[in-house]
């Protein structure tokens, strides 16, 4: 048999590592690839891609069957996060919720009660994300960073409208910024710059580049990601940083994951597809790259978890 | 590998006769290295340009077509980027599902017509299972010949023969061989004789070896015995294996230009799976990272439409994004006093707004505009959304006869509409929504009510 030579592709590139936890927690470290996500035969994926599990600070209004596969555990932080853990949890991402104008409203004294709460239940790293309106997230992520001083939490939305607040919190307490940009590239770029200029390390910015669920534009983060991802391989340092994505939230938002009524007898079953859609959102992205999963239901995480045991099998 | 112009030029007579309609030959070979001009336009290219040309022309992964039935049959293969954001991957992979014919004749006709009668609508493409794959697993002929019968009578599926022996293959292909069934498969043991069913019946063959080189090798093989249609099975059954495998013979194939890989590849991602779920994301997997033919285990809906789904955004051209059909989209149930959004047609922003509106609880219209598939600031910069085609949308599409009410909410990245607007429409009051779809809860219950 003729010996087939086989192409490597030399990358001279390498993305930073990234590392949570520590301070007398459990450390995590993502990121330092050589290669492309599990092509082991030409370079390092020294540190394996991990789960983050989504917990909130109050009763989430996620659909029934994702609710009721934590059952009572979301009643309190604390209990969830712990429930998280035993799930086999990396690390816990938690949703300051509540401080949604349209929730509770709630402000820093809360953030920082939930955050302490957490904390105290667990000893994984955290990241700490805020409702999504810039600014509550500069309200309650400031309040997240002083009261996790001491460990390193990631803080997220760091956003072009509000990077500067999120990013002295994280200058101030020594945390990590997740620099979150809309599905493109020079974007994205563009935010890490901004975020270094401040004086915030790169190897302490995860990026998030915008999620889109299976056929809910999937297809466009799963490019931004390649092009990310293949960037940084080539020695862009503004470009070479772990990539974080949110099938979880994503995934669940979609009829395909909520809806077991009123849908195409094709969709098959709603227990299993909404299962897969996660699960599939989610392993999809890690072929282009992503080094963190933010991810919601506890069979999804598993299937998820056992993909990734076989993708590192050297 | 693809000629450049000027090695192109190198190969032409050189005269500037002007017969191809170019005015020198440069130009020519300039136009045919884009592919705006065909070799047959030149009547003096001599025979050994020629063959060096096609040569050069030919892809660098064979365009393999198994099945005949319109719209079902699987034509793959013909890639030309590792990436997909490099140009596009042009011919999705088929998904087929096998079926042994010691399952029974009840069970093979049911699973047959479930998988024939399958087909799920989605953003405006009719989605479908190419096929089936009929397994030899009984060692018997006859009952193979009958599976493949009960098979072919549910419909237009495309085929795999799956048989590890000649005779009991030709018997099946002197049954079906006009539906272009691909044999399965040729191996170290018996690559001749499949090789020469394949001529014999014009059909193409897969080639099944442990290992790339092995795969390669007999594919080389059964190509040197004249066959041109060939897919490779270089045995890979897990995650890990298939994804490196199926990169480097891609890689092969595309940059090497190393022909015995340049073949359409087939899958088994169920053969080794622990459970559905497990052979469902490994079949993910494989669309995404260079599978064409994927056979699946069982035929089930909730895991067959996921990875109908998944092979539409993945084989989605990036430079022609999904359109949605301009119209009234209903979120919810809504009625004559629910809100009126109006959203362009590019189907990324479609997913956006429709997902918040349903996320604000509250039932809705949608009034979905022709941008020609552009977001809304990349439209509205372009003159693909403007004042005018918001009324003229507004007007034809019948939304006035679903509302009692006159209002009619527009993206906020569009707010400079508003005044045109309200002349264009001036039955309406013009609401300025917020510029995020994020944001779009929260705007309407401050506004609506």
């Amino acid at each position: 048999m003729p010996v087939v030579e086989i192409p490597t592709e030399k990358w001279k590139g390498k993305i930073r590592e990234v590392t949570l936890g520590g301070g007398g927690r459990k450390t995590v470290v993502v990121g330092g690839e050589t290669t492309l996500p599990f092509l082991h035969f030409e370079g390092e994926m020294p540190n394996r891609p991990v789960i983050a599990i989504e917990i909130q600070d109050c009763e989430p209004d996620w659909t029934g069957r994702l609710v009721s596969a934590w059952g009572d555990a979301v009643k309190d932080p604390a209990s969830w996060a712990k429930a998280a853990a035993a799930a086999g949890a990396d690390v816990i991402a938690l949703s300051l919720e509540s401080a949604h104008p349209d929730n509770q409203n709630t402000g820093a004294k809360e953030a920082e009660a939930s955050v302490k709460k957490v904390l105290d239940a667990v000893d994984l790293p955290l990241m700490v994300f805020g409702p999504y309106v810039a600014e509550k997230d500069n309200e309650v992520l400031v309040a997240a960073a002083d009261a996790a001083r001491g460990t390193v939490v990631a803080l997220g939305s760091c956003e072009e409208k509000n990077f500067r607040t999120i990013v002295a919190a994280c200058l101030a307490s020594g945390h990590v910024a997740i620099a979150k940009t809309p599905i493109e590239i020079n974007l994205a770029k563009q935010l890490n710059i901004l975020i270094t200029d401040m004086g915030l390390p790169a190897d302490r910015i995860l990026m998030d580049p915008t999620t889109g669920a299976l056929g809910y534009g999937l297809e466009y983060t799963y490019s931004v990601m390649e092009r990310l991802r293949m960037a940084g391989l080539q020695g862009d340092g503004m470009t070479g940083l772990p990539i974080m994505v949110t099938p979880g939230e994503e995934a669940w938002r979609q009829k395909e994951a909520k809806a077991a009524d009123g849908v195409p007898e094709a969709w098959g079953k709603i227990e299993d597809r909404a299962i897969i859609w996660e699960a599939m959102t989610a392993t999809s992205l890690l072929l282009a790259g992503a080094d963190v999963l933010v991810m919601r239901h506890p069979k999804a995480i598993e299937l998820v978890r056992a993909t990734v045991d076989k993708w590192m099998a050297k | 590998m693809a000629l450049t112009g000027l090695d192109i030029y190198k190969l032409l007579p050189k005269t500037n006769c002007k017969q191809c309609g170019q005015p020198t030959c440069l130009a020519f070979a300039m136009k045919l290295s884009q592919k705006q001009a065909e070799l047959a336009a030149c009547p003096h290219v001599s025979d050994q340009a020629k063959q060096a040309l096609e040569a050069a022309s030919r892809p660098p992964i064979r365009l393999v077509t198994v099945g005949v039935g319109d719209g079902r049959k699987i034509e793959v293969g013909n890639e030309t980027v590792m990436c997909r954001h490099e140009k596009t991957f042009f011919h999705e992979p088929g998904y087929v599902v096998r079926i042994k014919d010691t399952a029974g004749d009840d069970e093979i006709a049911q699973t047959a017509a479930a998988i024939a009668a399958y087909g799920v609508e989605r953003v405006g493409m009719d989605l479908r299972v190419s096929g089936v794959a009929v397994e030899n697993a009984s060692k018997n002929t006859a009952a193979f010949l009958k599976a493949v019968d009960l098979v072919k009578a549910a419909g237009d599926l495309s085929l795999v023969l799956m048989s590890a022996d000649p005779a009991v293959m030709e018997a099946a292909l002197a049954k079906s061989a006009s539906s272009k069934p691909l044999i399965y498969a040729a191996t170290k043991d018996n690559a001749a004789q499949m090789a020469a069913l394949a001529l014999k019946f014009k059909c193409p063959v897969a080639v099944c070896a442990e290992g790339l080189e092995a795969a390669t090798a007999l594919a080389e093989e059964v190509n040197k015995a004249g066959v041109e249609d060939i897919v490779l099975d270089p045995g890979t059954r897990g995650f890990a294996d298939s994804l490196v495998t199926l990169t480097q013979l891609r890689r092969l194939a595309l940059k090497k230009n190393f022909r015995p890989a340049g073949y359409p590849i087939i899958t088994f991602p169920g053969e080794q799976a622990s459970s559905p779920e497990e052979e469902t994301l490994l079949a993910g997997q494989q669309v995404a990272k260079y599978a064409g033919i994927v056979v699946l285990e069982r035929f089930d809906p909730s895991t067959i439409y996921p990875l109908l789904t998944l092979r539409q955004n993945i084989y989605t051209d990036p430079q022609k994004p999904i359109q949605m059909q301009p119209g009234i989209y209903t979120i919810g149930e809504p009625g004559t006093s629910s809100p009126v959004y109006v959203t362009t047609n590019f189907s990324l922003t479609y997913f956006s707004v429709a997902g918040e509106v349903e996320g604000s609880g509250l039932p809705s219209w949608l009034l979905v505009t022709d941008s020609e598939g552009l977001s809304v600031l990349t439209a509205w910069a372009a003159g693909k959304f403007d004042a005018e085609k918001i009324a003229k949308s507004a007007k034809t599409s019948g939304i006035a006869d679903k509302v009692s009410h006159r209002k009619i909410i527009i993206p906020g990245h569009v707010a400079t509409l508003r005044g045109e607007l309200e002349d264009e429409l001036s039955d309406w009051q013009i609401m300025v929504g917020p510029r995020e779809a994020v944001d779009i809860p929260s705007f309407i219950k401050r506004t609506w009510n």
